[in-house]
Order: C-alpha cells, then sequence, then structure tokens
C-alpha cells in the first residue's frame, strides 16, 4: 500500500430516488431468518446498477417499505445484484419471503466502497461476525479474483451457532483455496462442529498476516467492530489501516434527510465505510 | 525426552517465569495427553487440576436439556485450561473434551495451592498469569451474550 487509502465516495445519480422495478429470479434460504436474491438485470440495468465492494442499494417491498442493504454478490457479474437479507422488521420479512418471478424494487447503488484498490499490496485482514460476512463477500470475490495483487489474506468470521453461519458451501470452498486462510468461531456448538468456538476477535492471533503491513477490514453488530478494532489496535494495527462498515437508519440513501447523521457524518452518502481512525471517537459517544 | 520444566518453559505460561519458580512449580505438573474426545474434567467433579495446553484443542461444554452438549470456548495451544482450582470449593463448573488429540502439562491444584500458600511471591506469579486470561474471557462471554 503506498500512501494514504481513501475511500471511493458514489458519485451522484441522475435519479436517484426513483426505484427501477426488477424482477427476482432465485432465492435461497441461508439461515432460519437469512434468504439471498438474485435480481435479474439486463444490460441497460447492469450499467445502473454496477457497484463495487461494500456499497448498499435500497430495496422497496411494495405496499410496506424500503430499507437499505448491502450488495452481497459478486460485483464482475453484472446480469445480476445479489442481495443477502436478515428478516429483522417489516420491511426485510417481506424482501425475505420475495419468491423467483416477484417484482422487487431497487435504487442505487448508493455510498463508499472498501479501499481495495488501495489496499493493493498489503496483507489482507477481512473480519466478519454475523450478518456482517454479507458486504465483505464482495471483499472476498475481489481479493481471490486479484490474489497476486495482494500479500497474505485472512478471513475470520464468527457467527451465533453453525446454523446462523452464512454461504457454508463457500466457506467450504474457500477453506480450500491455496493462499487463503479461513478461520470460522461459533459463540456456542454442538457437537457437529468441531472447530473454534468463543468470540471472534480470539481468532486474531490464529491470523497468517503480518500486522504491521495489514489492512483490515470489519463489519458485524456494532458492539463486534469496537471491539474488534480496539484488538486489532491493541496488537499492533494502525487505525488508519483499519476500515470499518457502519450501520444507521438509512431512508433517502442520499444525504438529504438526516436519519442516518452520525457526528458529522451521514452515513449513507459519506459511509458506509470508515476508516476507523476517522470514527473511532464518534463510536464512544452512546447518544450519536 | 525433556523433564516437565524444560516444558513448560516453552509454555507462553513460564514466560518471564524465574528458573526458581519454574523448578519450584514443575514439581506439581505432569505430562498429560488425551485423545480427542477424552475427557479433562466433567462438570461438578472436583477440580483438582489445571492444564497448560501444548499441543490440539479443548472444549469447554455444558449440557442442555434438548440440545445435548453444547460448547461455548474452545482452549487452544499456549492457553490456560481450567480455573476452578483457584476457588474453594474447588469444583469444576463446565465439562472440559478434547476436540482433537492434545499434549497438556497438568498441574496438581492443592500443589500448587500450597506452594503459593507457602511463598506469596510465587503465589502472585500465579495471579499475574491467570487474571488477565479471566478477564479476557469474562469479557469475550459478556459480548458472545450480546450476540445471543
Amino acid at each position: 500500500m503506498s500512501g494514504p487509502v481513501s475511500i471511493n465516495v458514489a458519485a451522484p445519480r441522475a435519479d436517484p430516488m426513483a426505484p427501477r422495478f426488477l424482477t427476482v429470479r432465485r432465492r435461497i434460504r441461508e439461515s432460519a431468518d437469512v434468504a439471498t436474491l438474485y435480481i435479474a438485470l439486463d444490460d441497460a440495468d447492469a450499467q445502473k446498477f454496477a457497484c463495487r465492494p461494500g456499497q448498499f442499494n435500497m430495496l422497496y417491498a411494495f405496499g410496506v417499505g424500503e430499507i437499505p442493504v448491502s450488495v452481497s454478490g459478486d460485483p464482475a457479474l453484472l446480469d445480476r445484484v445479489t442481495h443477502t437479507i436478515r428478516a429483522v422488521g417489516a420491511v426485510s420479512s417481506a424482501l425475505v419471503k420475495l419468491r423467483p418471478g416477484d417484482t422487487i424494487g431497487l435504487r442505487g447503488p448508493f455510498g463508499g466502497s472498501w479501499p481495495l484498490e488501495d489496499a493493493a499490496g498489503s496483507d489482507m485482514l477481512v473480519i466478519a461476525g454475523g450478518i456482517g460476512l454479507v458486504p465483505l463477500r464482495p471483499v472476498i470475490y475481489h481479493l481471490l479474483r486479484r490474489r497476486a495483487d495482494y500479500g497474505r489474506v485472512s478471513l475470520l468470521c464468527g457467527a451465533r451457532t453453525l446454523d446462523d453461519l452464512l454461504f457454508r458451501k463457500e466457506l467450504d470452498a474457500w477453506r480450500r483455496t491455496p493462499d487463503f486462510q479461513l478461520r470460522v468461531t461459533l459463540d456456542r456448538a454442538d457437537r457437529r462442529w468441531a472447530g473454534d468456538v468463543g468470540y471472534v476477535t480470539n481468532l486474531l492471533p490464529k491470523a497468517r498476516v503480518d500486522l504491521a503491513e495489514t489492512v483490515a477490514m470489519i463489519c458485524g453488530p456494532e458492539v463486534m467492530i469496537r471491539a474488534t478494532a480496539q484488538a486489532l489496535e491493541d496488537i499492533g494495527v494502525a487505525p488508519t489501516r483499519i476500515f470499518v462498515s457502519l450501520e444507521r437508519n438509512m431512508k433517502c440513501a442520499i444525504g438529504l434527510c438526516g436519519h442516518c447523521q452520525f457526528g458529522p457524518h451521514f452515513l449513507c452518502k459519506d459511509g458506509p465505510v470508515y476508516c476507523y481512525d476517522r470514527v473511532r471517537d464518534f463510536l464512544a459517544i452512546r447518544e450519536l | 525426552m525433556k523433564d516437565i520444566a524444560a516444558l513448560l518453559r516453552e509454555h507462553p505460561f513460564a514466560r518471564e517465569l524465574g528458573d526458581d519458580i519454574v523448578t519450584l512449580i514443575a514439581g506439581c505438573a505432569r505430562n498429560a495427553i488425551f485423545q480427542k474426545g477424552d475427557y479433562l474434567f466433567r462438570e461438578g467433579a472436583p477440580a483438582d487440576h489445571f492444564y497448560l495446553i501444548r499441543d490440539g484443542a479443548v472444549a469447554l461444554e455444558t449440557f442442555a436439556p434438548g440440545c445435548g452438549a453444547v460448547a461455548f470456548l474452545t482452549v487452544k495451544a499456549g492457553e490456560i485450561l481450567g480455573a476452578d482450582w483457584l476457588v474453594a470449593p474447588y469444583r469444576s463448573s463446565f465439562d472440559a473434551r478434547a476436540v482433537e488429540l492434545t499434549r497438556a502439562i497438568a498441574f496438581d491444584g492443592k500443589c500448587l495451592r500450597g506452594k503459593c500458600e507457602a511463598d506469596h511471591h510465587v503465589g502472585y506469579e500465579m495471579m499475574k498469569r491467570f487474571i488477565p486470561p479471566l478477564v479476557q474471557r469474562l469479557r469475550l462471554a459478556r459480548l458472545q451474550s450480546l450476540d445471543a
């Protein structure tokens, strides 16, 4: 990595508030409350929805509402946009229930992306907690495609249980990939699991990276992000080399409504990916 | 073949521990090997020992009706397993099961407590090695509970 790492922020769109009506092509149940939707794109829409790892779209369940959802698929596959959604509220529950052939509203992509180009040459430490693996999955696709551009690559994943662990077949494939380290830990496990059990930060000593030359990318619950970023600092990773993806109540997605304000930042426009040194102090302020 | 003091010096537990203390506490220790599936201790049983894991991994588990054995932490090479030997009534709080072939240094808790009582400097050196992982595990257990 030469020079400072910066976040790539999306350029404003001409029609940012107008959703496109698109068709769900395929749906995969990932866990009891998580599903992945593959949404078909024609050539025109492929250009419109071309995105970078870390960006999100606003997904509209007709008659219910609209929520921001990170892109979870491979940005290089332009004939589709892929979203993985956990049913936690009215809109996400409606989205998770969509079936192939159903129509969905999309607008985007919005927000900045993980600084993958600037991180070239560095060791990469990708740390996901639970559903936080979703916005990091495009990072892994990128790193695998451009493997020679990076040093050592390590993915550390935490999940509540084996049944909550997302993308298990893909994780198995990544585990077998040369020059790629994957470690998974569960909060609690039954006898089907013989791997690590404990919090995701327990995996940090096992990461095969040079901490002084590492760029870390973290996504998960905010408590996990804070604990993990702090643990990385404690073992010598500079805050300027730690990147986090944050979440707040996004509504307009273009920095107008103010719902996602986080100190001086609008997460939808300035984020959701931030260098940790820019947000560390704000993460300690509970009123934000 | 290395003696127990030599094995102990290789473990992070003995880092910055004087040779005199290593030699002293080695008198309470023995080498131990556990096959995959072996229990190092069982919930409710007397907590007679603690272990320094040299190789392998051990799952700390408890039994939940309807769920069976539920693991909540794996203890791995370089780490300490077992704290109940420190606190009366010296009873194991959980099951500890080897999830792979595991080599450890097993300490007789009663023997080591006696040496700590006899020489408080030794006791303080032991506390300095037990408190940080205990605090860290407590911190992480709180975070784990928030994931529920």
